[in-house]
């Protein structure tokens, strides 16, 4: 508690933003807010949007590139569709600098809680689905070949 | 007097509207304002009674049973068969059930393919093709060691007949091609193209999936070898739907696929088939909607097609200009002959944004490729927004649909 700089746990953070939204009463507003978060997602570096790093939905497109350092996994993303981008936010806020034990386990029920979990069904096919499927499999990934080395 | 008569409209659509139970619906909170009739239409309680009434009174296996139910449900059956065919002008031995305009095509493709195709020929499509009438001739082309040929298609959306002609050659054994693009709208020239192929001793298919609900159809008038569309676009169920081929081709056709009620004889010699449709109607097929699509059929021929017509052609052009007064929209497919499909883009905003927002103000329109990948290539967008119409949309909800996009280009901006 004294640590103010210490991170806060996956929990907190889906608290945090469960609590954001609940501010706004109608669609509109929460959409402005998603939209708002697409926009502030930290790009991806362009040499990575490229097909090593694609991930294709049938109606947008998102680039995803992982870096794995001191045992934490780091993201960055990219999406040609602004709605698709603010969950991407949402998700990385929650998801990101995390370690690969923590991604593996996270269950992101709080989509649910603040109602976009729409977005996050495979016949949106917008890439989500497969973003949050690719981001687990990085962490299974980077988990494995660490136990092996050890 | 004259004037009274003038002015009054041939679809009276809030009749036509109280048949569609689902237009009650609301979606996120608001009125349904449903305009994706080219992916599917919804259906009109005369249709859902059909559906009821064939489980509820007349359930039984056709053609095979001398029970009284059994024969009841094959005469319906076989009547909805007729209605069909009497609905395009053809016999109803060139009738054949189908799932839809996608097995339709594959039928053609495979059969076609056996009998006729050899190395070295050539099938043309067009850039504007769906995927079902792209697919199936690439897989019999490879197949065959045959060649796949593509009429390309201009900026506004039409057919380079130029191009056609050039590429209609001695080894091109079939031109299969749709009568109205699903995401541009465009009407192409059938009758004429169909002529131009023939000459060249060239058979034509037409795919006809997003015309039959939208165009009177006469195959005989056309002169189409094959002619293809679903059910579930025409006010029908889904599962069903049609292959119209003339009787020479079909005659000459192998068996599609094997199975009970399309043989003559069975021996393990030597085993003969049935003469079409029943030949290509393996197994127990979709009686419900078999019957059931004839309900739709005698539905829209009630309602009369030149009426559902006029009244889209009204709707379609009321949006398009109402969607040029918005700043930044840029129509995708403006050919001269076009029909109940818009679709656009606004600004830079991806579709899927677009659609998102509108679906959140009830309104259901398409977003992305339209299953036309190579045709979004040939315009260099990633999809399109599309609206497309039916005969109970009215005016109201066009409207609906420009304050939504206004809305969604506010926000997304
Ligand atoms: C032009 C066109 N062809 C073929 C199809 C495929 O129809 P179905 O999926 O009913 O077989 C469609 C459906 O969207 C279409 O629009």
């Amino acid at each position: 508690m004294l640590n103010m700089t210490e991170t806060k746990s996956i929990a907190e953070v889906e608290e945090q933003i469960v609590e954001e939204f609940e501010l706004f009463d109608d669609w509109m507003d929460k959409y402005e807010h998603l939209i708002e978060m697409g926009k502030s997602l930290p790009f991806i570096e362009q040499k990575f949007k490229t097909d090593e790093f694609i991930v294709k939905g049938c109606q947008s497109l998102v680039w995803l590139h992982p870096d794995f350092e001191n045992g934490i996994l780091h993201f960055t993303a990219d999406s040609d569709a602004i709605i698709t981008k603010g969950m991407i936010a949402i998700l990385l806020r929650v998801l990101n600098d995390r370690t690969p034990d923590e991604i593996i386990n996270a269950k992101l029920e709080f989509i649910d809680k603040i109602n976009l979990k729409e977005h996050l069904t495979p016949t949106r096919a917008n890439g989500l689905v497969s973003m949050l499927n690719k981001i687990k499999a990085y962490a299974e990934q980077v988990k494995l070949t660490r136990s092996h080395k050890s | 007097m004259n004037e009274v008569l003038q002015e009054k409209k041939i679809i009276d659509v809030e009749q036509i509207r109280s048949q569609f139970p689902i237009l009650n619906r609301k979606v996120n909170g608001q009125p349904l304002v449903y305009l994706d009739n080219a992916a599917t239409t919804q259906k009109p309680q005369a249709v859902l009674d059909a559906i009821q009434k064939y489980y509820s009174e007349i359930n039984a296996n056709i053609h095979r049973g001398v029970h009284t139910l059994s024969q009841e449900a094959t005469d319906a059956y076989e009547y909805s068969r007729k209605t069909i065919a009497d609905f395009i002008n053809a016999k109803s031995s060139e009738i054949i059930f189908t799932r839809g305009t996608t097995e339709s095509i594959n039928l053609v493709a495979s059969c076609f393919g056996k009998k006729f195709v050899n190395a070295g020929d050539e099938i043309l499509v067009t850039e504007m093709e769906h995927h079902s009438n792209i697919v199936p001739w690439q897989l019999m082309c490879e197949e065959r060691k045959a060649v796949l040929k593509v009429i390309p298609v201009t900026d506004s959306g039409e057919l380079m007949l130029d191009e056609l002609t050039k590429l209609l050659s001695s080894k091109t054994k079939l031109l299969a091609l749709t009568h109205v693009s699903n995401t541009l709208g465009t009407v192409n020239d059938v009758k004429e193209i169909i002529s131009l192929a023939h000459k060249n001793g060239t058979a034509i298919l037409i795919d006809g999936a997003q015309a039959i609900a939208h165009t009177q159809v006469d195959v005989q008038e056309l002169d189409c070898d094959f002619y293809c569309f679903s059910g579930h676009k025409m006010y029908g169920p889904t599962g069903i739907g049609i292959l119209f081929g003339k009787e020479k081709f079909l005659n000459e056709f192998p068996p599609y696929q094997g199975g009970g009620g399309m043989i003559k004889e069975v021996s393990f010699a030597k085993t003969t088939y049935a003469d079409s449709p029943m030949k290509f109607e393996a197994g127990t097929p979709n009686i419900e909607g078999g019957i059931v699509l004839g309900e739709a059929v005698k539905w829209m021929k009630n309602v009369g097609v030149k009426n559902i017509a006029e009244h889209e052609h009204e709707l379609l052009h009321y949006a398009i200009a109402q969607l040029k007064t918005i700043d930044g929209v840029r129509i995708i497919g403006e050919a001269k002959n076009h029909a109940s499909a818009v679709s656009f883009l606004v600004g830079t905003n991806h579709p899927y944004d677009t659609g998102v927002i509108l679906d959140k103000l009830g309104i259901a329109v398409r977003t992305g490729h339209h299953c036309n990948q190579p045709l979004m290539k040939r315009f260099n967008i990633p999809g399109t927004v599309r609206a497309s119409f039916a005969v109970y949309n009215a005016n109201e909800e066009v409207d609906k649909l420009i304050e939504g996009v206004k809305r969604a280009k506010k926000m997304l901006s």
